[in-house]
């Protein structure tokens, strides 16, 4: 691990603005992916700022009827809340769909969303990765990608986003708030919060340099079934191939994101609203503009299979 | 170099440590409280887990100035050779390792299963989420699961957990 300062922030603004000011600077929330990559070196910060102290850990009822939680709510804390249990089931099952229970006590709501790829080659530092080291290339594309992107990818990364948690925010229109380093707020859709890779794949979301979250809010609940559905390589603590997040209503209508195939939780309004066609009528508009590799083709065809699946559960 | 003060079973303890030192290195390097073991430090095998503020983490993936002020449980001040906890012994009974390398993690995860069912903690494993989660073997495989065990002792960890379950129902 290379050296590094560490100071505790006592303000979520003082906090961007240290990050905004020193080159190298990072946030340290629950640490558990940053300090993992910093191990590796793939991550290098100079100066670590704690903002463990922000009391930015509540779970609050908001004005319009929804729920608005703050950025060191614990992943555990989360799944936990009797009211995220109750209306946003779908979080809930998301959550504790991912990582082992050490992590979830450890990791952060905002840390969750910031984590960054499980692309093997990203985690290689003796392999091309141009999200890791722009311009080097992507060694993944004619790599071992089965557990890679298929849709949204480009000529220069495959990555996907790894998370849950995410993939059942994008299905509630959760929006992310935060605070930059001049002290201003704002708000981001998560719809809008993560990036596909383009030519920059080092840019994984919309945040500035020093752009502190501090809090995800979600509108006030819609009802409906709340189903997450995650295929993996075995059956607890491992990334998702396939994930399917969906709130569905009794009519057949609804919504669906899909994890494990993109750069972010991949929704496609247009293609959601042909649930009440079945699961082949949705997947074939999500993928419309898949690119899979020959190693992960598989996945379009598992994400219509578990969209599937997931239909004949809501119908109990 | 950074000063830091946490509890560590019961007792203050004081470190100036590099920053860079992981809670988990500063136990095992510095206390010298060994029983926390290092198994593959990017916390893919729950090893190092122990209990900070009545939350099992692990340790390998924390750093030590983290923790200013906590209150850590490790493995030796779960139980010793004299006086075993429940869990220990019920570990001991049933065969709930071979090598024994990863049961000082093992341990200190099942206790905290224990409590985190007791407190509501919601799992992966329940058909129904909005509900509490009753005791169940399904319920510790899922609970488990971030603690790895390469000898495959995993049927005698859950009939260790279960018997100390059902000697505190």
């Amino acid at each position: 691990m290379k050296a590094f300062s560490y100071e505790r922030a006592t303000s979520p603004a003082q906090a961007a603005s240290i990050v905004a000011s020193k080159p190298g600077a990072r946030f340290l929330a629950g640490g558990t992916n940053l300090l993992d990559l910093m191990k590796l070196e793939i991550e290098t910060p100079s100066h670590l700022v704690d903002v463990q102290d922000l009391k930015l850990d509540r779970i609050e009822k908001t004005d319009q009827g929804g729920l608005r939680i703050g950025a060191l709510v614990s992943n555990t804390a989360l799944a936990s809340d009797e009211t995220v249990r109750r209306d946003y089931g779908v979080l809930t099952r998301a959550i504790v769909a991912g990582a082992s229970g050490q992590l979830r006590n450890k990791a952060t709501t905002a840390g969750n969303l910031l984590q960054r790829t499980r692309c093997p080659y990203f985690y290689d530092t003796n392999q091309p990765c141009n999200k890791r080291k722009p311009g080097s290339g992507c060694a993944a594309i004619d790599g071992f990608s089965r557990q890679l992107a298929v849709v949204g990818t480009s000529d220069k990364c495959i990555a996907t986003y790894p998370g849950d948690m995410a993939v059942a925010l994008r299905v509630l229109d959760a929006t992310v708030e935060t605070v930059l380093p001049d002290g201003k707020v704002r708000t981001i859709p998560l719809a809008d919060f993560h990036r596909l890779p383009g030519t920059t794949p080092e840019r994984d979301n919309a945040l500035e340099q020093g752009e502190l979250i501090t809090a995800v809010t979600l509108p006030a609940p819609i009802g409906g079934t709340h189903i997450y559905y995650k295929v993996r390589d075995r059956a607890s603590y491992a990334f998702a191939l396939v994930s399917v997040a969906a709130v569905l209503r009794p009519d057949g209508t609804g919504r669906v994101a899909f994890g494990g195939v993109a750069a972010k939780p991949w929704r496609v309004e247009a293609a959601e609203a042909a649930l009440p066609q079945g699961a082949k009528a949705v997947a074939d508009r999500a993928f419309a503009d898949a690119k899979p590799t020959p190693d992960n083709a598989f996945k379009i065809m598992l994400a219509e299979r578990t969209l599937a699946a997931v239909i004949d559960q809501a119908k109990g | 170099m950074m000063n830091v003060a946490f509890s560590v079973n019961g007792k203050p303890a004081e470190l100036a440590l590099d920053t860079r030192t992981t809670l988990l290195d500063a136990l095992r390097e510095h206390l010298k409280l060994t029983g926390t073991k290092k198994g593959c430090d990017h916390g893919q095998c729950g090893a190092c887990t122990v209990i900070v503020n009545g939350q099992r983490i692990n340790s390998c993936l924390s750093l030590a100035v983290q923790h200013q002020g906590d209150s850590i449980t490790t493995i030796e001040g779960i139980g010793t050779p004299e006086k075993l906890h429940p869990m220990q012994a019920a570990f001991i009974k049933h065969d709930g390792y071979q090598c024994g390398y990863c049961t000082p993690g093992q341990v200190c995860s099942a206790v905290a299963v224990l409590e985190e069912i007791r407190r509501g903690v919601p799992s992966h494993a329940q058909a129904d989420i909005t509900a509490r989660a009753a005791f169940s073997a399904a319920e510790v495989r899922e609970r488990m699961s971030g603690n790895i065990c390469r000898c495959g002792a995993y049927s005698n960890i859950v009939d260790a957990m279960t018997e100390v379950q059902e000697a505190s129902a």
